[in-house]
């Protein structure tokens, strides 16, 4: 290292610093407790998870894994899933990361990688086969980087599905869409109904990119956002962007939305609220809304009112009807800032901690379903079997589960995105200034 | 540094010891003069948070003075700045006028207007998004078609809910300010208007205002500038959105550095907020006219 290397680094510890002490301000608030017992000291593993459905299970599975082996604890916090994102980047660019780090895969795991800031777990993998084993093989490639195994998958699959009201369908006497002609006549008939077609939490923006995710999937195929992740040059150019962003403006402009989307929160459940409760009729959103509405609307997904069904299809579309996009699960990566008795207690963890029998099951009665094979049985036996074995099926069977793009590209891509977006749904930009501003990301 | 200089003067014996400033400083140079040729040190690099500083001269600047988002922040921040400002400033004065009376009652409405005083922006803007909500807010629960507007949702109402809901916030400071400057005022100018047969109004008018300037000045200068630090409120309620249409420029930094990783460009927005908040309060005291520092009060 030539003096140059030193004082930049030293510069960048001190911009580091200025900046977390700045965010510390504004984020500090978002912490909870940690688990109960006086076995997690300061020097234990720390681990970062989301607030939300998986929460209590996550929550027992540490407690249960602190009780079992006082000497390996783990110090478990959470945090809402947008105030996370911005948090553990800082904290990590500042070396104050926790030793779990909780992603998504793709672009953002990729930063950390380029960064050396997570451990390469290959080795690991290969000293614990039966680690690996235990997961659905598609689902292990999104925690790999350049071929070497970064993040180990941790929860459930989380495909992007379309869920409505049955008794809304039923009160206008209506069919779940299976063309995108279908949903483009649902729109004037619930409209007339007095209920809004779809409801969509577009103030947290990435719901708003699920619509461009299965549009461009269903008239494009997989390829179409394989080359935009690959940064090839103009891969935002191809038709089936432009076509999919003209569709969304036509759904748009045609009062598909419910009225005020542009200020529906989805980080306080308000968009699944709407369809529930009956003022929308449908919602495009991710396997995981369900273990919150099991929670809110108990009664409501019990009686069976809720539906779900696949994105519909697009006339002369090349993407296959059976691919999904989603998250394909939450992941774990292991912070190479840690100390050696911090690395040892997580891998720990994760070899036989995470996905015990105790694990799994809770991880079924949340209404989720694990990223683990072998698991037939128990979705069967479960009382949310329908959704659950749906789910596990939609999984199972896409040839292609592309990720969240948001995740998937990089930060700054991704932001870009997710505001330009926006301003498709608010009719501000055409999909011409879209595809253009894109363009000018690619390799950004 | 003034203060240290005068004292080596020999003013020593006249007033506090200049050292009593140095732990101030040592803050102000730690947390304000130290970060602050950090930020202009970055604006001339690319750095994403995580990987290696990389000087690239002056990229940032042409990237973030060429972007449309910036420019369409500044014009945000300036409508906000104007209409924050005439909306509280006239308000807080009149309702400072009011609360500076005797009479027990205002005693009791001054108490009540300070309450919002109480709370943190974030809790502010928690409550007013659930009250302005439009499926579950207080105009779909009430039944009332009028309140049932898209208050976040529409581009051209959002504004205006913003400035409000920060006048809501901010208005009892500086009623606080009007307050204590009326209080100031000596009864005797107010007595001897009364006998020259001045009415209410004009004694509002030649008395109470003109006394009143330096507090106007400071208020206006907390308002002002205030606004290019409006952060945490707005980033709780609207995010910024819907499109563009409320981020104001230091929400436009916030997102550059936080969301999309972009260190190099947000300091560089850091330091145009710095200049133009600089700029703006030296204007304003500028405004206040050369012997700002002489009293107005008699006798004083």
């Amino acid at each position: 290292m030539n003096g140059n290397d030193m004082t930049f680094r030293k510069l960048r510890s001190a911009a580091v610093a200025i900046t977390a002490a700045g965010l510390a301000v504004s984020l500090a608030a978002c912490g909870s407790s940690g688990p109960a017992g006086s076995s997690v000291s300061s020097d234990s593993a720390s681990m970062w998870g989301l607030t939300g459905g998986n929460q209590p299970v996550l929550q027992k599975s540490v407690d249960d894994w602190n009780q079992a082996n006082p000497d390996k604890s783990i110090k478990l916090d959470f945090f809402a899933n947008d105030a996370y994102k911005t948090k553990v980047r800082t904290a990590i660019g500042a070396g104050e990361g926790p030793t779990f780090v909780y992603g998504w895969g793709g672009g953002v795991l990729k930063s950390y990688v380029d960064a050396s800031q997570v451990d390469d777990l290959s080795t690991f993998v290969k000293d614990n086969p039966q680690v690996k084993d235990r997961y659905l093989p598609s689902v292990l490639k999104n925690g790999e980087v350049n071929g070497k195994t970064y993040a180990l998958p941790n929860n459930n699959v989380q495909p992007v599905v379309l869920y409505f009201n049955k008794d809304v369908f039923d009160k206008v006497g209506a069919q779940p869409p299976k063309t995108w002609d279908d949903l483009m006549a649902l729109v004037p008939k619930f409209k007339q109904a007095g209920i809004a077609p779809f409801s969509l939490g577009g103030q947290s923006k990435w719901p708003d990119l699920m619509w461009l995710e299965y549009l461009v999937e269903r008239i494009g195929g997989p390829e179409v956002f394989a080359n935009i992740a690959a940064n090839k040059p103009g891969a935002w150019s191809d038709p089936a962007v432009k076509e999919a962003l003209t569709k969304i403006q036509e759904l748009a402009g045609a009062g598909g939305f419910i009225n005020g989307f542009s200020s529906v929160a989805a980080d306080s459940n308000a968009d699944q609220a709407l369809m529930y409760t009956g003022k929308a009729a449908m919602i495009l959103q991710g396997g995981w809304i369900y273990q919150g509405m099991k929670k809110d609307a108990a009664d409501f997904v019990k009686s069976g009112k809720l539906g779900y069904t696949t994105f519909p299809t697009v006339s002369g579309g090349k993407g296959d009807p059976a691919n999904v996009v989603g998250n394909p699960s939450n992941f774990w990566s292991i912070s190479a800032k840690a100390t050696d008795a911090q690395k040892k207690a997580a891998l720990d963890y994760v070899k036989d901690g995470m996905f015990t029998d105790a694990n799994t099951d809770a991880l079924i009665s949340s209404g989720a379903v694990p990223v683990v094979k072998g698991i037939e049985d128990k979705l069967a036996a479960s009382p949310d079997k329908d959704f659950l074995t749906f789910v596990y099926g939609l999984a199972k069977n896409a040839p292609s589960f592309t990720l969240s793009w948001d995740q998937a590209l990089s930060p700054a891509q991704g932001d870009a995105m997710l505001s330009n977006l926006d301003q498709i749904f608010l009719q501000k930009i055409s999909p011409d200034q879209f595809i253009s501003t894109m363009n000018a990301t690619i390799g950004k | 540094m003034a203060v240290l200089g005068s004292t080596n003067r020999g003013v020593r014996d006249s007033g506090p010891s200049g050292w009593l400033a140095v732990p101030a400083l040592v803050f102000f140079l730690a947390f304000a003069v130290i970060p602050l040729i950090g930020v202009v040190f970055l604006s001339f690099t690319s750095w994403n948070g995580l990987g290696e500083i990389k000087l690239q001269g002056l990229a940032s600047w042409t990237t973030v003075l060429t972007d449309p988002v910036t420019g369409n922040a500044l014009v945000v921040t300036a409508k906000v700045m104007f209409f924050s400002f005439i909306v509280q400033a006239p308000v807080s004065l009149l309702l400072g006028v009011f609360t500076a009376g005797g009479q027990k009652y205002r005693a009791a409405l001054a108490v009540l207007y300070f309450l919002p005083l109480l709370l943190s922006s974030a809790a502010v803007a928690i409550a007013f998004k659930a009250l302005l909500d439009p499926n579950f807010g207080l105009g779909p629960g009430f039944n009332l078609p009028i309140l049932a507007q898209d208050w976040l949702g529409n581009s051209d109402l959002v504004l205006f809910v913003v400035v409000f809901v920060i006048a809501w916030q901010f208005v009892p400071f500086h009623t606080l300010i009007y307050q204590g400057g009326v209080r100031q005022i000596p009864a005797s100018l107010y007595e001897a208007a009364e006998i020259d047969g001045a009415g209410r109004l004009r004694q509002f008018w030649n008395i109470t205002l003109p006394q009143l300037k330096y507090t106007i000045i400071t208020s206006s200068t907390l308002m002002v500038v205030g606004s290019l630090a409006y952060f945490d409120l707005i980033f709780v309620l609207t995010g910024g959105g819907p499109g563009y249409s409320t981020r104001l420029l230091p929400l436009h930094m916030y997102l550059t550095g936080f969301k999309a990783n972009d260190m190099g460009a947000a300091s560089a927005l850091g330091v145009m907020l710095i200049v133009i908040g600089l700029g703006l309060a030296l204007l304003l005291q500028r405004l206040g006219g050369k012997n700002r520092n002489a009293s107005q009060l008699e006798g004083a």
